[in-house]
């Protein structure tokens, strides 16, 4: 009976994921050229193959766009590998490092630690941010995982809700009392993929690239994961040991993210659902759908925030949350009208 | 119940009655100057020689009263939510009361602050938790309203509406910026008498109407085919009490700001105290969330002196801790 239906899945996939990788170099393109001052295309090829520092377009194209646009696509297919593993590790369509408190707990760190400690290099904000998306992470996965009914999806996201709010208060204590620092924290609070030099983001990069690759790698351990507990050791896993390694893959994710960009919400939730949506919950193709949507999702809100409120410019955690909170809303509805 | 435990009931009811008077004479005895609570007593019988009259009559006591009666409505309030949902995490700070009357405290600070007096704010606030809640319990409706989706529905609303806060916030000046966080932590500072006369009528209607409904709460509780079978008709029933729940909360958190984890942690130490719901509880809670409040003002506005600290740093340093324990407690209820 001619080709296999598998087959021509997998060539439907792979032709779906190259149109995905086409619309994310259109949206990286558009990132690069539009804004305040619109570049054209050829300008921008220019200031790269042919740059000239007399050319103020060039600059801009060289210092602070193309910067911003790498940014985003780490920052957003990071959040969005986050996410689809959060949500493979908790079997929980709501699971995201926003919801969980991962991201607060990150800034939280990052905040006392510029109060108390006066740390101000990023590299140090790295490893403070990772700190931080451990110890929210293993908060809410301890105090919802241990339980006889498992992991139901209100008791983690009320678990994460909860742990947000502390995080939130303690910081926003913090601030009040010290109102200078507030200033320069401000950004990191609402997220922002503006204003940082490649050299800022060097040191985070290595941890967020490994931890991307390996993600790839793991998808056929996680769909065996997905089968349940019991049915995985069954077949030979360690299952703990797979869980564990997740659970760091989502803190070098997520916690680099934040010390990148600061809080940007949504993208961990919205992403992986849309995905497992489009192909299906075959994690070895949920991940890489997964990280190319999200960069491609980041960048597309990093140019409207341009836009929506010229001459300035709306921060990009705010805009993710407006698209966000839509799909959080109708998630929640649908996933729970079925089981009552 | 027994008579022994409607006893033993009334005895805990009282020490925190005693418990609140006794927080209530020391904050209004402590502060920059020192007034022994001696004095304190006399000057509010009316037996002192107006030696106080500024230090107490105008800083100290509508502070201290309108702590007393935030923490009293925050305390029922999520007393009454978490019997509505049927989970003992959820509280108005979680599920999006709070975070709708910050859109509307902010967006007030933002737009009219200038040209409207500032003691317009609260009702801001009140107005625009009101509408976020309808729009919560709207979209949780689907053929009636149940607990889950509403508490789902409300983070996810509260996240939205926190991100309108967060760019109102990085929209506007340093001065507003300040302003609007001082808010959001939840503060008493500069409380006065006006604040207090505006507060005192949502505690003095809605606890009372709680007291009221207490039975069909407690009936609540049991789940909604069980309070159908007692007759109760469940959707009207939550739909009020999460109304009574929105109004406490509403205005508590209109006049002192986001002071949090006191409508979770309250319900939680009153039960813990006396056991499943009556009108005991009730005013158990109330006390013991008043308490809280004027203990917390009590330390953010002395300890750090002459720094006045928002009290919701503190309520949070006391909540947070005690609420982890909760979730861990907790672990086994979904």
């Amino acid at each position: 009976m001619g080709v296999p239906m598998d087959t021509v899945w997998s060539k439907i996939k792979i032709i779906g994921f190259s149109l995905c990788l086409f619309f994310f170099f259109i949206a990286f393109g558009l990132s690069v050229s539009l804004g305040q001052n619109p570049i054209p295309f050829q300008t921008t090829l220019d200031a790269f193959f042919h740059y000239d520092e007399s050319i103020t377009e060039h600059v801009i194209v060289k210092t602070s766009r193309f910067t911003r646009a790498v940014i985003a696509t780490v920052v957003g297919s990071s959040l969005a590998i986050a996410g689809a593993l959060m949500q493979a590790l908790t079997r929980n369509p709501l699971a995201a490092p926003d919801i969980l408190g991962i991201n607060a707990g990150a800034l939280c760190f990052i905040v006392v630690s510029a109060t108390f400690f006066s740390v101000d290099s990023l590299s140090h904000y790295m490893w403070i941010a990772f700190i931080g998306a451990g110890v929210a992470g293993v908060m809410v996965y301890f105090l919802s995982a241990f339980g006889h009914g498992g992991l139901s999806p209100i008791k983690i996201v009320l678990a994460g809700a909860a742990i947000s709010a502390l995080f939130v208060s303690i910081t926003q204590g913090l601030l009040v009392i010290d109102e200078q620092q507030m200033q320069t924290v401000l950004f990191w609070l609402a997220g922002s993929v503006a204003g940082r030099s490649m050299e800022m983001i060097q040191p985070v990069i290595p941890f967020i690239a490994s931890a991307t690759v390996l993600a790839f790698l793991f998808g056929k351990p996680i769909n065996i994961l997905l089968f349940g507990d019991e049915v995985a050791k069954g077949l030979g896993q360690r299952t703990i040991l797979l869980k564990i390694t997740i659970g760091v893959f989502v803190i070098f994710l997520a916690g680099g993210s934040v010390a990148i960009a600061g809080s940007i919400g949504f993208i961990g939730l919205i992403v992986p659902n849309l995905v497992r949506g489009l192909v299906g919950t075959d994690y070895r193709w949920v991940i890489p759908f997964s990280a190319v949507i999200g960069a491609t999702l980041l960048l597309l809100a990093d140019v409207a925030a341009r836009f929506i409120i010229m001459p300035q410019e709306m921060p990009i955690g705010v805009m993710t949350a407006f698209i966000g909170t839509p799909v959080f809303i109708y998630i929640a509805r649908k996933g729970l009208s079925k089981n009552g | 119940m027994g008579s022994k435990q409607r006893g033993k009931n009334t005895r805990t009811i009282l020490l925190f009655s005693l418990l609140a008077l006794f927080l209530f004479v020391l904050s209004l005895s402590s502060g920059s100057t020192f007034i022994s609570p001696i004095d304190v007593l006399y000057h509010l019988l009316g037996l002192g020689n107006g030696e106080y009259d500024f230090t107490i009559n105008t800083l100290r006591l509508p502070r201290v009263l309108l702590a007393f009666l935030v923490g009293a409505a925050l305390g029922v309030a999520g007393l009454i939510l978490q019997g509505v949902v049927r989970n003992p995490l959820a509280a108005p700070d979680i599920i999006g009361i709070t975070s709708g009357a910050s859109v509307g405290a902010i967006l007030f600070v933002v737009y009219l602050m200038g040209s409207v007096s500032f003691q317009w704010l609260p009702f801001a606030a009140l107005f625009t938790a009101g509408i976020s809640t309808l729009i919560i319990y709207l979209l949780a409706w689907n053929k009636g309203v149940t607990p889950m989706r509403l508490i789902l529905i409300g983070i996810g609303m509260a996240a939205g509406m926190k991100a309108v806060v967060t760019m109102l916030i990085v929209l506007s000046d340093t001065v507003v910026t300040s302003k609007a966080y001082l808010w959001l932590t939840g503060s008493l500072y500069g409380a006065n008498w006006q604040d207090v006369s505006l507060m005192t009528p949502w505690v003095v209607v809605f606890i009372p109407l709680a007291l009221l409904f207490s039975r069909t709460l407690s009936v609540m509780e049991l789940g909604d085919q069980a309070a159908m079978g007692l007759g109760v008709r469940v959707q009207l029933s939550r739909f009020l009490l999460l109304a009574i729940s929105v109004a406490l909360a509403g205005s508590a958190v209109a006049f002192a700001g986001g002071i949090e984890f006191v409508g979770l942690i309250a319900p939680h130490i009153s039960r813990m105290l006396i056991g499943r719901s009556n009108r005991g509880l009730i005013v158990l809670t109330s006390l013991v969330g008043a308490s809280m409040v004027m203990l917390a003002d009590l330390i953010a506005r002395t300890a750090f002196l002459p720094l006045d600290i928002p009290a919701g740093v503190f309520t949070a340093g006391i909540g947070a801790p005690y609420f982890i324990y909760l979730l861990y407690k907790n672990r086994n209820l979904a």
